[in-house]
């Protein structure tokens, strides 16, 4: 029998009619319990202040008020650090650290009130001096850890003895998640103290667990529910925890539900960004642009409290060369403290950060030698005469770096129409077209080795219908259709016999974020060892009862057969599912795994910390109108590493989406804070993601064929959730390209770009 | 004496008490109807866009989170929650969205739908459509391939309730919605503190943002007087409620309009201009409001009306300052004239923001060039954004007038625009950006004149939507 399979389908998100007619309910669509309350937060007017006396009485007389609390109201612990190594507090106390920290959450009979009643609220606040960039947190030297540093071989001696050198300065900017759906949490509390949160987290287990420390109590006394999330991006990893932390605490407080929902502004002041960057470097090469030697900083600014600035800045470490070989090296990373919101992990967690580093490198020895940069590019590729591995030791794959871009190059037809683009720009008064081209290598895992494992629950009623829960969250990428797919092929039933249901604690525990490009690896291989474990039993019974080897007992098209010639005896599989649960075989199973072979010596900055890479390149066109610095991409043309792909169809989303994302990053996203450090760019209308406008027209997209994962992934497919955003690098250099601009620091607005040509000019 | 509109095809007369400033997407979400989405409550992610069926069977999308209960009085709306049929089949648009796979987090489908539904019968360039829905999940192609093949709209017209109720709200949360400028005076007499709620685009974040509920609300929507555009031989006529939309549909169809019409498209989106009016605009005089230079440049007159009699002023005499203007107590804009540009004379309406569509302008930039042969003979100048006000740039003019239009003399008068202005340094942009590029815009108008073929703006380029996908 050759039965069509799931996995590799190009299937639809499993939720896309509910989206579409609005029915496919968000936390805050829930029919609301009777009795809820409603949170809101007081936060922080300044970046850096002492925090007097909070005077509470005039706003908890308010009509409709039932309670304001502050850091005096917490139970447990007002701690909500994601990794335990310093204080975070929930509510600001004593000290306030960036403009936006929450104070106070006041609780009302509507959201209206509570709202109305932070007006009533008058902290003390003593201004305190606040260090407010890069640049003023180096020259305090306030750091949130100490710096990372690889570094192999003499990167100073190679420098000085290379035949030339160049060295370079940029910054990158910061990045608003702009999930569509804000921050929101619902608590309700039960028996004994008993809290059961409906949260919009890529991380349910890490809400129970600051809900439990903050209210003092056993992890099993919260329990955590999220069925999907209006986008993620990273943004609800640790930030979410803090709201449902915020909510659980209300509604234990007041024994009533609680929701907290926060509005878009205090949404984008409260919550963390990607990590802003400055970048100094020096290379050292040869005349034809071979790399030798390699010095750089790299540095971070975390904001005011660690949260995940450890792990972004160890990503951008390991991902600072990219795919690129350079024999000596000394890469320093450093996390800075400063008074801005605490930046937390967003869509590729350090690694877009990382990754620019040696595309500015590239385009300083392209401009030192005289060449174009995509020679230089591929004179340094990792793998081939080259060294293959990275700085740190493990081994990339010079061949599908080599393959990706040439298919990249190829699609782009890049040498006609570098030709073409030349004669254009030497027509035009003031538009420059130009070329950019980008190659990524990025790897595969939590830098956090504890986080690579993952749980499913998997249970097999009596009629042959499948309940799937598993330990990873629905954001909008797909992954429930990913993993439905993968159990739907385990017991060879189609597609529509699997309950999707929604992520708890109570069902898987102990999980992961939903984060780090390994929802489906994770979750997929966890959902298969369920699926797998309750399939031979079942293969079991039916070998028993036709009196075969068990090996001979096949599964597909919702039928139970023998696998053999000249044999026809068959049954549905809902009839073998009756027949097991008559004759008491259980069909219920956990599956767990954990990523095989990874390891890290964090003395030695040296280990095997990724699975796998994933690949991809871009070559992307843009125009840039020299009088305005507007500018547009015209055309891009994307290659993707997704291994085999699980479905082409969810896959093709998340790259799109994520280069769009990416070049928001990179173009028209910059976030703005003035020079008492009070956040200004606090909606849409003043923080401008990309428009439909703003994405390549022309935008064609190849999966690399042929080029099933290497290591042992769920059926040798690879994470394609982040590597896709970073492919939106190629922008930056096709609009130095059409500038001539060997410097353009980061997000390249408009307003960069002309700043930029005027200063070149000058 | 309630408010009554109708919703999905269904009547509905809300209860006396219900406050008509409530916005419409609290009000939907709190019925029962959580399509309707909440992303940013401030007008820009269309998260909440509901359609407003005329009875001509146009329809106009709008942010449901920026429409007070008040403003939908007497009109037929539809909601996600109306699209499908009866049997919970997907409606037409709803099918094309699911073909092409264009949903991921889903949270602004609902939305992005309603503008579909709105585009199916509007037409028009599909960015145009799309500007007030943001995504932050799919980068928009399949959206887009969606749009590309949705089916022609056929639904049937709907009936909007009638109602000759013009004033409804509880005691002390009074909504007035008159019908004539006498009675909009008289009420205005009668409420001094009243506010004046023209398209609510701006206005409206104070509901939806800030919260805020006041005494008294007059909206000027009905209004006779103040609706209405009549083009004369010398120029046209504006209702200073008219929205935007219908502005913009007028000046589409007149050639010597185009510039003017070009900035519309990039006035907020479809959903802000279904609302947004000129009035608004002048009233609040902002020094980035879009309309602003070109009216100056143009040089608008309006008519003003208040219990002291009618007047008429110019523009620029209207505007007095950062947030300021010439309107006295108890006095509101009637209508706005906006002169014709003479035959051959050069009229060009820039804009510059950091995302082309949807966004607040970093500078606006209008030039008015009345030529005698290549002679100009008249120059009027005006910007947005370089200055406490909208104002026009004297210093500029003289440099162009009485010479030919060369580049040599473009960029002598963008050196005398940048010396003259004293932009703002903000979030939108540093003071030296606007210095610099107000100067580039002219001489980008330069080559506009002398290589129309050439000098087009990049994001009207020609660019079809053309995708490719191989998967292996």
């Amino acid at each position: 029998m050759n039965a069509p399979l799931a996995q590799g389908a190009a299937l639809a998100h499993d939720s896309a009619l509910g989206h579409v007619t609005g029915r496919a309910p968000f936390a805050d669509d829930v029919p609301e319990a009777p009795g809820l309350l409603h949170g809101a937060l007081l936060l922080s007017p300044v970046a850096h202040g002492r925090l007097g006396a909070l005077d509470v009485a005039a706003a908890r007389a308010m009509p409709g008020i039932v309670a304001v609390l502050t850091a005096r109201d917490v139970p447990g612990a007002n701690d909500i650090s994601p990794s335990g190594r310093e204080v975070e507090p929930l509510f600001a106390d004593g000290t306030l650290r960036h403009h936006g920290q929450p104070i106070a959450l006041v609780v009302g009979e509507t959201r209206d009130a509570a709202l109305t009643a932070l007006a009533a609220l008058k902290p003390e606040i003593e201004a305190l001096p606040a260090i407010l960039s890069i640049e003023e947190a180096l020259a305090a030297e306030a750091y949130l850890l100490p710096p990372q540093e690889i570094a192999v071989g003499d990167a100073a001696g190679a420098i000085a003895t290379a035949p030339l050198s160049a060295s370079g300065e940029f910054r990158a900017g910061g990045q608003e998640h702009f999930y569509l759906e804000g921050q929101i949490a619902i608590a309700a509390p039960g028996e004994d103290g008993d809290i059961s949160i409906t949260s919009s987290t890529q991380h349910p287990t890490e809400v129970q667990h600051i809900a439990a420390r903050v209210l003092g109590c056993d992890f099993n006394r919260i329990t955590v529910r999220c069925r999907r999330m209006g986008g993620g991006f990273g943004g609800k990893e640790s930030n979410a925890s803090w709201v449902a932390a915020a909510a659980a605490l209300a509604a234990r407080i007041t024994g009533r539900p609680v929701k907290l929902r926060l509005s878009r502004k205090a949404d984008m002041a409260a919550t963390g960004k990607r990590h802003p960057f400055l970048y100094r470097w020096r290379a050292g090469f040869d005349a034809t642009g071979r790399i030798t030697g390699l010095e750089a900083m790299l540095a971070a600014d975390g904001g005011h409290s660690l949260d995940l600035t450890g792990g972004v800045v160890f990503r951008a470490l390991t991902h600072a060369l990219n795919c690129y070989d350079v024999s000596a090296v000394k890469l320093r990373a450093l996390s800075l403290r400063t008074n801005m919101v605490s930046h937390t992990a967003f869509r590729g967690f350090g690694g877009p950060q990382g990754v620019l580093l040696m595309e500015d490198v590239l385009r300083g020895v392209a401009a030192a030698t005289g060449q174009d940069m995509e020679a230089v590019r591929a004179r340094n590729f990792a793998g081939g005469t080259n060294g293959s591995k990275a700085p740190y030791g493990q081994a990339l794959e010079g061949d599908l770096i080599r393959r990706v871009y040439a298919e990249a190059m190829e699609d782009a037809g890049w040498a006609a129409r570098r030709a073409e683009i030349a004669a254009f720009n030497a027509q035009h008064p003031f538009l420059r077209r130009g070329l950019g081209s980008f190659v990524l290598a990025f790897g595969i895992s939590f830098g956090l080795m504890h986080l690579n494992q993952a749980g499913a629950l998997v249970h097999v009623y009596a009629d042959g219908s499948i309940r799937l829960n598993h330990g990873g969250t629905e954001m909008g990428q797909g992954l429930n259709i990913k993993i439905a797919q993968v159990v739907a092929d385990a017991f060879g039933v189609p597609i529509s016999r699997i309950r999707i249901t929604p992520t708890s604690t109570a069902e898987v525990p102990n999980t992961a974020p939903t984060a780090a490009s390994t929802g489906s690896d994770l979750n997929g291989w966890a959902a298969h060892l369920a699926a797998s474990a309750i399939r031979e039993r079942m293969a079991a019974e039916a070998a028993r009862l036709w009196d075969v080897p068990v090996e001979a007992i096949g599964f597909a098209e919702g039928r139970v057969f023998v696998a053999r010639p000249g044999d026809n005896r068959a049954m549905g599989f809902g009839e073998l599912a009756h027949r097991c649960w008559v004759q008491r075989i259980s069909l219920s199973a956990t599956g767990f795994y954990r990523t095989p072979d990874i390891h890290w010596d964090a003395k030695s900055m040296r280990g095997e910390p990724f699975f796998y890479f994933s690949y991809g390149a871009a070559v992307v066109e843009v125009v840039v109108d020299t009088l305005t610095g507007e500018h547009r991409v015209l055309r891009a043309d994307l290659v993707q590493d997704c291994g085999r792909s699980l479905n082409p169809a969810i896959d093709r989303g998340q790259i799109e989406g994520g280069f769009v994302q990416g070049l928001g990053w990179l173009t028209t996203e910059s976030l703005y804070w003035d020079k008492e450090g009070r956040q200004r760019t606090l909606g849409p209308s003043t923080y401008k993601i990309p428009g439909s406008r703003d994405a390549p027209p022309d935008f064609r997209l190849r999966l690399l064929a042929n080029a099933p994962a290497r290591a042992e992934t769920i059926f040798r497919s690879k994470g394609v959730g982040e590597p896709p955003l970073m492919l939106a690098t190629a922008v930056w250099n096709a609009l130095c390209d059409a500038t001539g601009l060997t410097a353009l620091d980061l997000p390249a607005t408009p307003e960069r770009v002309l700043m930029a040509l005027e200063k070149q000019s000058s | 004496m309630s408010i009554t509109f109708t919703l999905n095809g269904d009547l509905r007369r809300l209860p006396a008490e219900t406050p008509p400033a409530q916005t419409m997407l609290d009000w939907l979400r709190a019925a029962g109807l959580p399509g309707t989405k909440e992303g940013c409550a401030e007008g820009d992610c269309g998260a909440c866009t509901v359609v407003i069926e005329h009875p001509d069977g146009a329809r106009s999308p709008v942010n449901a989170c920026l429409m007070t209960l008040g403003q939908a009085h007497g009109l037929a709306l539809r909601s996600v929650e109306g699209l499908s049929a009866p049997d919970g089949a997907p409606h037409p648009v709803q099918a094309a969205m699911l073909a092409a796979e264009a949903t991921q987090c889903g949270f602004c489908t609902p939305g992005i739908v309603m503008s579909l539904y709105a585009h199916a019968r509007m037409g028009g360039d599909a960015h145009e459509a799309l500007a007030g829905n943001l995504c932050r999940c799919t980068g928009y192609r399949p959206i887009l391939d969606a749009m590309a093949a949705l089916p022609a709209a056929e639904d049937a017209a709907p009936s909007c309730p009638t109602t000759d109720v013009t004033a409804f709200g509880p005691p002390g949360h009074r909504f007035f919605l008159p019908r004539g400028l006498d009675e909009t005076l008289a009420l205005r007499r009668a409420h001094p503190d009243a506010w004046l709620l023209a398209g609510g685009t701006d206005l409206g974040l104070r509901f939806s943002e800030h919260r805020e509920n006041p005494a008294a609300i007059i909206c000027l929507r009905d209004v006779a007087e103040l609706r209405g555009i009549s083009a004369r031989p010398d120029g046209i006529s504006v209702g200073a409620a008219e929205p935007y939309a219908a502005l913009l549909d007028h000046m589409a169809h007149d050639a010597a309009f185009e510039g003017f019409a070009g900035l519309l498209r990039r006035l907020g989106s479809r959903q802000i201009r279904a609302l947004g009016t000129l009035g608004g605009n002048l009233g609040t005089a902002s020094p980035i409001g879009d309309a602003l230079p070109p009216l100056l440049a143009l040089g608008a007159r309006l008519s003003l009306v208040g219990p002291g009699g009618a007047r008429d002023l110019a523009v620029e005499d209207f505007l007095l300052g950062y947030r300021r203007n010439a309107l006295k107590p108890g006095e509101v804009i009637a209508r706005v004239f906006i002169p014709r540009p003479t035959p051959g004379a050069i009229f060009a309406a820039e804009k510059l923001s950091r995302r082309h569509d949807q966004d607040i302008s970093a500078i606006g930039l209008a030039v008015l060039l009345e030529r005698d042969g290549d002679v100009i003979t008249r120059a009027r100048i005006a910007h947005g954004g370089c200055g406490p006000m909208a104002a026009r740039a004297p210093e500029a003019e003289a440099v162009l007038e009485a010479a030919p239009f060369t580049e040599a003399q473009a960029r002598a008068a963008g050196d005398a625009l940048a010396r003259a202005i004293t932009p703002m340094d903000d979030l939108r942009g540093s003071a030296e950006y606007r210095r610099v590029a107000a100067r580039n815009l002219l001489i980008r108008l330069y080559w506009r004149v002398a290589r129309p073929e050439a000098a087009t703006e990049i994001m009207a380029l020609p660019t079809p939507h053309a995708p490719r996908f191989i998967a292996p």
